[in-house]
């Protein structure tokens, strides 16, 4: 057989928020036919345990993304800018709630 | 990690990782509902009604079992194994409330297991078998848009045990009616091949829904004591559900319901048999068996 | 890009060994060698198709349970593996993979899936030795997979293994509670323990001397324990908890070893195992051609979805 064979329905990535107060968070992928039933497919198949408040499903070709060859360019830059962080700054202890 | 000691310790590496945690909040539906009957209630027609609406859940759930490992994708295992565990766990709960208030010292069980074709309460659309996956759905939806009306009135009853698991019900038949609802959709709506099927599927079930609005006496009985719902009354709501979803599937020119057939009296069709005869098969065979 | 003369293969190289002499996890868009890539990809669908073809032997009991209770345990348990196989193909089709070719690997007897569930689920004995003896050896070998160098096969692992501690547990469960009951039901217990302990053994896989991939596996961090290894920490975990359910395990070799610290136990049919692993399992060719026929009986249904998403976006685009 050839090596052609394509699911009938597209991938979507889904997205679980555990619980109220957090973030959506990657959790895998499935297959569906459209968002309707990537949102039923994700909550029977991510969500048996009470593990989700809220679901997101996004087309898997739709995501776009950063590559690992754009690492450098991307994150490196903000390595030595260390002026960002509270730490940076030297206050004297006797210095209260800063 | 310790794997030298113990491989399922490894586990508990990962116990910090809150993607995967379990969810919290597992309830038991009845903790805290008072189980008395009250005094104005005949308590055969209760344990009689429990029976009807628990055998509807217990059969149609065997019905989905059967679906398990046949299903069109993996993703539908999981929906309809999640469908058929929530009516298995209606079932359950109003079997046992039948048992309690029969008060014989019959338990879920024994109600599953040991009573025959002629003792279950089941309406015909039940026990009906799916020729293919058009059939399932169409059944689903009639099944849910009938139950979810009623489980919905159910809230209201008197008898808090009921309005118990008309409440927990309700959350559950709402998914199913809509997993149906947009598998009638697509198959009316997809391909030639897919609509002759779905439409064929719905002429075969549709004359079956008449049984689901005759209102049984002792539905009658309870319904004016404000413990059950008259079936008879939620038909406006189930054509307008059903029209929707069928208007949105393309699908028009469908059979009305059919006289009715008296399920809720013990008369079956063979199918139900055939159902019993596999559900009870191991339960029969071991008498005194403990699992 | 930077202009240093460096190939890119050779950087992406330096990196991947980084990752794995790291520790750390190798993600989906990292480079990775070829080979890596396809042994992963194998043995991730590999573990997907077990999943899958794992739903039958025990799907046969759930409309015959004998308990409304176990009904329920039984339905969520096969559902679990239903899941367990998509969470498995998802992590495949991070690599490129596309689930619909590996289906059709799948039943078309290409690729394989783990040779236990050949055999027949004979009694509802058979469903609590399942979650005992074949759920417990899955665990065995899967806890040191949470830790495998392909992050998204890691984290799926990790999932997998939390749900199937209640596999193990509610078989063992069930096989305690058949032991209290009537001689038949202990009779039948001990019966489904001789007739599952050895193919249990053998998912741990060929012996290490007769293992060649393993080694390439266990460098590249994806296998972090080798067969031999894992089948003995099973053996002598396994033990103790047959004794306590008050069964014998079916090898009059099977000892403990004080010098050893560890169980002795006899030689496995290997010449079993090959003819099993090569399909002449008692149940192979029906295994595949039930997973063939759900497949294919569903093709209809999943056309017309596809060509009901396909009319309703056309529909939304010209306002219709
Ligand atoms: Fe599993
Ligand atoms: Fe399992």
């Amino acid at each position: 057989m050839s090596e052609e064979i394509r699911h009938e329905w597209p991938l979507f990535e889904v997205f679980v928020r555990a619980k109220r107060g957090l973030n959506h968070v990657h959790v895998g992928s499935l297959r569906a036919a459209d968002h309707e039933m990537a949102l039923h497919h994700a909550r029977d198949l991510y969500t048996r345990r009470n593990e989700g408040v809220s679901i997101w499903v996004v087309r898997s070709d739709d995501v776009v993304s950063s590559g690992p060859e754009d690492k450098d360019a991307f994150f490196a830059p903000s390595g030595d800018k260390v002026y960002r962080h509270p730490t940076y700054y030297s206050i004297p202890d006797s210095v209260p709630h800063i | 990690m310790s794997f030298a000691d113990d491989a399922y310790g490894a586990l508990t590496d990962h116990d910090d990782d809150a993607r995967w945690a379990y969810g919290t909040g597992f309830a038991d539906p009845l903790a805290g509902v008072p189980t008395t009957v009250a005094g104005d209630v005949d308590r055969a027609d209760l344990a009689a009604y429990c029976l009807m609406l628990g055998d509807d859940a217990l059969v149609m759930s065997h019905r989905l079992q059967q679906w398990v490992t046949r299903a069109p994708e993996l993703e539908d295992e999981l929906a309809l194994a999640n469908i058929g565990l929530d009516l298995l766990g209606q079932a359950r709960l109003l079997l046992g409330r039948a048992g309690e208030v029969e008060g014989a010292g019959r338990d879920e069980d024994a109600l599953a297991y040991l009573r025959d074709a002629g003792e279950f309460r089941n309406v015909r659309l039940a026990e009906r078998g799916d020729a293919d996956f058009a059939h399932l759905v169409a059944r689903l939806l009639v099944f849910s848009c009938w139950r979810l009306a009623l489980l919905d009135r159910l809230t209201a009853s008197r008898d808090p045990v009921l309005a118990a698991i008309g409440a927990k019900g309700v959350k559950e038949v709402t998914y199913h009616r809509e997993y149906a609802a947009q598998w009638v959709v697509r198959l009316g709506d997809g391909t030639d091949l897919s609509h002759a099927r779905m439409r064929a599927a719905m002429e075969a079930v549709l004359p079956l829904a008449g049984e689901l609005f005759s209102t049984h006496e002792i539905e009658a009985r309870l319904a004016a004591a404000g413990v059950a719902v008259d079936p008879a009354l939620l038909r406006a709501e189930f054509d307008e559900a059903m029209n929707q979803v069928l208007d949105a599937a393309t699908l028009t020119g469908l059979p009305g319901a059919a006289a009715a057939a008296q399920g809720r009296d013990g008369e079956h069709g063979p199918e139900l048999g055939e159902i019993l005869a596999e559900m009870q098969e191991l339960a029969r065979a071991l008498p005194g068996g403990v699992w | 890009m930077s202009d240093v003369a460096v190939a890119p293969e050779s950087a992406g190289e330096r990196a991947f060994a980084e990752t794995i002499e790291k520790d750390q996890r190798v993600e989906p868009r990292d480079w990775m060698p070829e080979g890596y890539r396809k042994t992963m990809i194998r043995q991730i669908a590999q573990h997907a198709h077990s999943e899958i073809i794992g739903m039958q032997p025990e799907g046969a009991w759930i409309t015959r349970a004998p308990t409304l209770r176990r009904k329920a345990i039984l339905l969520a348990k096969v559902q679990d593996e239903a899941g367990h196989g998509l969470y498995l193909y998802s992590a495949a089709e991070t690599l490129g993979a596309d689930r619909g070719d590996l289906t059709r690997r799948l039943i078309e007897g290409r690729q394989k899936y783990s040779s236990i569930f050949n055999y027949p689920t004979l009694t509802f004995a058979d469903v609590g030795v399942i979650g005992w003896l074949v759920d417990g050896a899955a665990i065995c070998n899967q806890v040191p997979l949470c830790r495998s160098s392909f992050g998204p096969y890691a984290r799926a692992m990790i999932r997998i293994c939390k749900e199937e501690s209640f596999h193990q547990r509610q078989g063992y469960e069930l096989l305690m509670t058949m032991m209290s009951g009537t001689p038949e039901q202990r009779a039948m217990v001990q019966d489904a323990t001789n007739r599952w302990w050895w193919p249990s053994l053998m998912m741990f896989g060929p012996p290490d001397a007769d293992s060649p991939n393993s080694a390439q596996s266990m460098a590249w961090k994806i296998k972090r324990h080798s067969n031999d290894e894992l089948r003995q920490r099973f053996v002598d975990m396994t033990v103790p908890q047959a004794e306590a359910l008050g069964v014998t395990l079916p090898d009059p070799e099977l000892r403990w070893n004080a010098e050893r610290g560890r169980h002795d136990f006899g030689e496995i049919d290997w010449v079993e195992f090959k003819k099993v692993i090569a399909g002449g399992g008692p149940l192979n060719a029906e295994r595949i051609a039930h997973r063939r026929r759900a497949d294919e009986e569903g093709a209809w249904v999943r056309e017309a979805a596809a060509a009901h998403a396909a009319k309703a976006t056309r529909r939304r685009e010209t306002g219709a």
